[in-house]
């Protein structure tokens, strides 16, 4: 086996080295030679481990908990920077001086918003689900991840995946697809790693010991496959040079941008939303120390979910060359789709029938009750805004750019921060948090941020909507669009402000995390320690 | 793994007997609010797709029992707004263009109307400002090549200039000098036109440069280089330059001559447009009163 790996990692390495030497763009050579350093650094690593015995099992528990520390870990982190991009970005667009002649062309609003968006989803959101469902599929069905060490490729892989990402966007590397920007070669590297993923998750799903597969596990598994065929999909292009980084889209005009919309929404709805709902299922009842409130309702709920959730799509494209037909059925479904998206409210919520009293005691559950609130608001507000009458006013707006935010910095981020707070004791065998008074400011920091993010948005996006649309007796339009930036100046500068309380409730976050982990080991334990994620 | 079935103390509700990691599940129905919202929002859903584009077939789509269309709205929409505005249009397009500021009402309506159009068909060589670049003359200043009046900018608008394929279109051309003057001769002009616009010059090159000019240049642009608009001859004593006035790019255009063109859009808009337009530009701040006079 470590015969097959040093060969296979010559052949990349020497693979790198041509494609650093012939590169046609710089984006390209960075990243040649990037994989030729780790290839390399890693031939020497398996060398000097050849035949080695190696262990992932953990003595105390039994099952692989080393990546989930990893990823427990890699999930803070990238929130860190993903929320210091977004507030950086958020202050660039108030004041434009920010975007730094020194820093041209790389660090202007244009490439840094992607980093921030892949950032926050895919590094933070995704590393925070990768890691989750590791945990969660072992002891949900007592059994050890499937596949030894390949976990371990896939949180490596996966970092990897967002380092090209992210300095391909800083060197101008994009497909310009939203939330596909990453290039060919980091989308095939990608679908490798997902594919893992996938095998890693299914196997343990296979050799578990409980008979039934517990309903987290249904939502990860619709997730992991979902994105799966999503990726594969939206990613189809051609290179135009296998030594280059550019590609050209297989589908194009209204095709393509109807495939990108399936895609962005189903990243939406699979990633953010299917994914999340795997990991409310199985830490709200853990730590409400409750049972799930309705079996039924959480079958019909994610059936519902995942067959409605991707024809949603078209909303995205109400009033553009999209035929009407195709925008009259995205909207239809997504209206039907508020009840299903309810469902997973209502279970959770529900779910803390007769420990409601710990709302007052416990700042972690405060967080995941505040999450699944939010989840409910988003997934109404949404809906609302499929509604072609609506979707005319808000389209286009920063009402759109609030509504994300309140799902992700309010559903996602906060559903995370709960679950990163439930796992970090554990994982490290530690009795609780190192402050729990911590926990609690950091709650009301991101709370006030949120609030301050997403009315602020509502009130530039409904009013920079009215200014679009505004006519006069004759039927010109009054507004120029530099009207309507100007209007919205102080907007920007409060939600620049809500992103620096997110921020530094997020920081809190990680000052608890690190002194817990670093702080005083109880007795019984010894454990293997993790590996810092990069 | 339990799978006996066993009631929750607290809610009286019995478990489904499976048990995940101490996780159990309650079996509780479904909420009936949720599942009747969900059935109404079915319903409504079948309803809308019939009364609206929605169902994909072999050929084509379902065009629903409303028969609503995005494309036709706009159609609407728009004939809404010329019938709305007909009466300022057939006022715009009879008006004497020299008394349309007379018309407060019919103004606006020019002006708004013009700046759509200017958007759309001038800005890509005049700028989305109009302050123009290099050889695409600025038109919010008041230094008109061809006259500032609107009649004569919607003159200007509707043949365009030097091109060929409008006869009325207003056409002038500079020799190019290189090919008449010595080198030097040349060099000389360019002092000659540095001094006329009050830039620093060689002294001695600028008073041969004027003799040169009076028997080459002066004929077009005025003795003291102040142009002649009937001639389309710009005025060199002003800081106003369309292609510049360093002293290499004066000699390239003494040399070579200049030799703008813009379309006759008279072949390409509506006449209610060219008004508009031409009324658009004056309104920029440099226009003029027919008399040539300040317009205030």
């Amino acid at each position: 086996m470590d015969y097959i790996k040093l060969s296979v990692l010559g052949l990349i390495a020497l693979f790198a080295a041509i494609g650093a030497n012939w590169a046609h763009d710089l984006a390209y050579q960075v990243h040649a030679l990037l994989i030729l350093v780790i290839a390399l650094a890693l031939f020497v690593w398996v060398l000097r481990n050849t035949d080695e015995p190696g262990s992932v099992v953990d003595p105390s528990t039994g099952y692989f908990d080393g990546v989930v520390r990893a990823g427990v870990i890699a999930t803070a982190f990238w929130g860190l920077a993903g929320f210091l991009v977004g507030t950086f970005i958020a202050f660039q667009l108030a004041f434009p001086a920010l975007n730094f002649d020194w820093g041209q062309p790389f660090t202007n609003f244009g490439r840094l918003r992607p980093l921030h968006t892949s950032a926050v989803i895919f590094a933070f959101g995704g590393n925070a689900l990768i890691s989750t469902s590791f945990y969660v599929v072992q002891r949900t069905s007592g059994a050890r991840l499937f596949g030894g060490s390949a976990a371990w490729f896939v949180f490596w892989g996966y970092q990897l995946f967002i380092v090209l990402a992210a300095t391909g966007y800083l060197l101008g590397a994009t497909q310009s697809k939203e939330y596909a920007e990453p290039e060919w070669y980091v989308d095939i590297w990608l679908t490798i790693v997902w594919v893992t993923y996938l095998i890693v998750f299914l196997g343990t799903i296979f050799k578990r010991r409980e008979k039934h597969i517990y309903v987290a596990n249904w939502f990860y598994l619709s997730f992991i496959i979902t994105v799966a065929m999503l990726h594969l999909i939206n990613n189809l292009s051609i290179p135009v040079s296998i030594w280059g980084s550019k590609s050209v889209q297989v589908f194009s005009g209204v095709q393509d941008a109807m495939t990108q919309w399936w895609y962005g929404h189903n990243a939406v709805g699979f990633f953010l939303t299917a994914g999340f709902l795997g990991m409310m299922y199985y830490f709200v009842p853990k730590q409400a120390e409750r049972p799930i409130y309705s079996y039924k309702l959480s079958i019909i709920h994610f059936w519902a979910l995942i067959f409605l959730y991707i024809w949603a799509g078209p909303h995205h494209l109400h009033y553009t060359a999209l035929p009407d037909w195709a925008s009259t059925l995205g909207m239809v479904f997504s209206i039907i789709l508020w009840m299903p998206s309810w469902g997973g409210m209502i279970n959770g919520l529900m779910t803390l029938q007769g420990a409601w009293d710990k709302l007052r005691t416990d700042p972690i559950m405060r967080m995941f009750v505040l999450s699944l609130g939010f989840y409910g608001m988003s997934t109404f507000e949404g809906p609302m805004m499929s509604i072609r009458a609506v979707n005319s006013l808000s389209h286009y707006t920063d009402w759109t750019i609030g509504h994300v935010h309140s799902g992700a910095l309010g559903w996602n981020g906060m559903i995370t921060f709960a679950c990163l707070y439930f796992l970090t004791p554990r994982l490290w065998g530690r009795d609780k948090m190192h402050s729990m008074s911590a926990i609690s400011w950091h709650f009301w920091l991101a709370t006030i941020g949120i609030v301050l993010y997403a009315s602020s948005m509502w009130v530039t996006g409904i009013m920079e909507g009215l200014m679009w649309r505004e006519v006069d007796d004759q039927g010109f339009l009054v507004n120029s669009f530099a009207d309507t930036v100007a209007a919205k100046f102080p907007m920007y500068v409060v939600r620049g402000m809500g992103g620096v309380l997110y921020l530094s409730g997020a920081i809190i976050m990680c000052w608890n995390m690190w002194m817990t982990i670093r702080g005083a080991k109880p007795v019984t334990a010894s454990l293997p320690h993790a590996t810092a994620a990069e | 793994m339990a799978d006996k079935k066993k009631t929750d103390e607290v809610s009286g509700v019995e478990t489904t007997g499976h048990s995940w990691d101490g996780i159990e599940e309650l079996n509780n129905p479904l909420p009936r609010w949720w599942l009747w919202t969900l059935y109404m929002t079915i319903i409504w859903g079948i309803g809308y797709t019939i009364a609206y584009p929605a169902w994909p077939m072999v050929s084509g789509a379902t065009q629903g029992l409303l028969g609503w269309s995005t494309r036709a709205n706009v159609v609407r929409s728009i004939e809404e707004h010329e019938a709305l505005n007909a009466g300022l249009v057939s006022q715009l397009v009879a008006v004497d263009m020299d008394a349309l500021s007379d018309d407060t009402d019919l103004l606006r309506y020019a002006v708004a109307r013009g700046s759509s159009v200017f958007k759309a068909n001038c800005s890509q060589c005049h700028g989305s400002g109009a302050a123009g670049a290099k050889g695409y003359p600025n038109l919010l200043d008041n230094d008109w090549l061809w006259g500032g009046s609107l009649s004569e900018i919607a003159y200007s608008v509707r043949h365009g200039i030097r091109n060929d394929t409008d006869t009325d279109a207003r056409f002038s051309q500079m020799p190019a000098f290189g090919e008449i003057l010595e080198d030097a001769d040349i060099d000389a002009l360019v002092e000659q036109v540095l001094a006329l616009s009050g830039q620093d010059h060689d002294q001695a090159a600028a008073a041969r440069g004027a003799v040169l000019f009076e028997e080459n240049c002066a004929a077009c642009h005025g003795e003291t280089g102040t142009g002649d608009r009937a001639q389309g001859a710009p005025n060199l004593a002003d800081e106003i330059w369309l292609y510049g006035a360093d002293r290499e790019t004066l000699k390239t255009t003494i040399s070579m001559a200049r030799f703008g063109v813009m379309p006759a859009w008279g072949q390409r808009l509506n006449e209610p447009d060219i008004r508009a337009v031409a009324a658009f530009v004056h309104g920029l701040g440099g226009g003029e009163n027919p008399a040539g006079l300040d317009p205030n």
